[in-house]
């Protein structure tokens, strides 16, 4: 790193590696050792989802949490500014 | 006592059998009883990187289906007498390996005393690299300093922790131990690539070994000689302070550093 990292508006690739990775792999681990239908049931309510509304699917978010005894499976979907017409 | 160690990656290319060749070198060379598995079926190729690949006559698969006994199918290493090879059957037939197959050879080996049994597992998440680990006692996670390698590792890391015969039986699991290839400091240095403290947070694993980038690799695999053998080599001396970590030796990290730059390199960036 000399005197020309100085003027780099961008960060260094391998901080911006780590930061991509720390994210992927903690959503995966958190996928982990759930049903192996939890992927495609997230496809087909999003599909369903899409049939009255415009939604990003990166604003849905899927998540199961095993409490004591039970699962909880948590559906957050963002909705947009106007419906469909 | 025999000791079962996995080499496995999920991603191919990272270096698994250049790995597994020269951990089961170093450890022969201190007079272990090692053998090392080539769990590839249908794509051999640890029989070419320890240099014996005109004395393969029987395979995995064949002392499997019975075809020929253990001692017939392990061929005996020309430098070490304590380093046997056996080697991956050529066959496409994918079902030949079987889990009370594998589980067979594996007995037969500790019956005959090997100390250390290295599984050069195959890339991938299919039955061969599930069946390298299945009964491993320790893994060597081979692991490039790049996003997919990285990825693709905590995946392996995802099944060692719950299709291993150690996890089901819930006896402690797998120890699992980070080994970096290709690792080159001075793009560590720049912020071209990630450093070991970045892969060692991601994955949460202890590191047995830092090997540099090196054109070494294929003069060794060229000639048929693991590369921990060319004393002149970096690689060498790294890959054997991994055989010591793996043996319970305390030794600080080699080659992990970029040489000092220069008055006007450190000015002008380089």
């Amino acid at each position: 790193m000399g005197l020309m990292s100085l003027f780099r508006r961008s960060p260094p690739s391998a901080v911006v590696a780590k930061e991509r990775l720390r994210i992927i792999v903690a959503q995966e681990r958190s996928a982990r050792g759930g049903p192996d239908y939890l992927p495609l049931l997230r496809r087909e309510l999003l599909q369903v989802i899409h049939k009255y509304l415009e939604v990003d699917p990166d604003t849905v978010q899927m998540n199961l949490e095993r409490c004591e005894g039970h699962e909880v499976l948590e559906l957050s979907v963002a909705l947009p500014q106007r419906p469909r017409s | 006592m025999t000791e079962i160690i996995v080499v496995t990656s999920g991603k191919g290319g990272v270096g698994k059998t250049t790995t597994s060749a020269s951990l089961a070198c170093g450890l022969a060379r201190r007079g272990k009883r090692v053998a090392v598995i080539d769990f590839d079926i249908g794509l051999r190729n640890l029989d070419l990187i320890m240099g014996c690949e005109r004395r393969v006559v029987y395979d995995f698969v064949n002392v499997i289906q019975g075809d020929c006994s253990l001692k017939q199918a392990l061929i005996k290493d020309k430098r070490f007498d304590t380093l046997f090879v056996l080697a991956a059957s050529q066959t496409r037939d994918k079902d030949a390996l079987t889990p009370e197959g594998v589980h067979r050879v594996l007995d037969a080996l500790a019956a005959e005393g090997f100390e250390y049994v290295i599984c050069d597992s195959p890339a991938g998440i299919e039955k061969g690299a599930h069946l390298a680990m299945y009964f491993a006692d320790r893994a060597v996670v081979v692991v490039n300093p790049e996003v997919s390698s990285v990825r693709d590792s905590d995946r392996i890391l995802g099944l060692l922790a719950s299709k291993t015969q150690r996890a089901e039986q819930g006896n402690g699991g797998v120890k699992e131990h980070l080994l970096l290839t290709r690792y080159c400091p001075r793009r560590v240095a720049s912020g071209e690539m990630m450093s070991v403290a970045d892969v060692k947070d991601i994955l949460g694993l202890d590191v047995v070994g830092v090997i540099p980038e090196s054109t070494d690799v294929l003069s060794a695999s060229n000639a048929g000689t693991p590369v921990i053998l060319n004393d002149e080599s970096d690689v060498a001396h790294a890959y054997d302070d991994a055989v010591s970590r793996l043996l319970g030796e305390a030794v600080p990290l080699r080659f992990t550093d970029a040489p000092k730059k220069g008055f006007f390199a450190r000015i002008f960036g380089a």
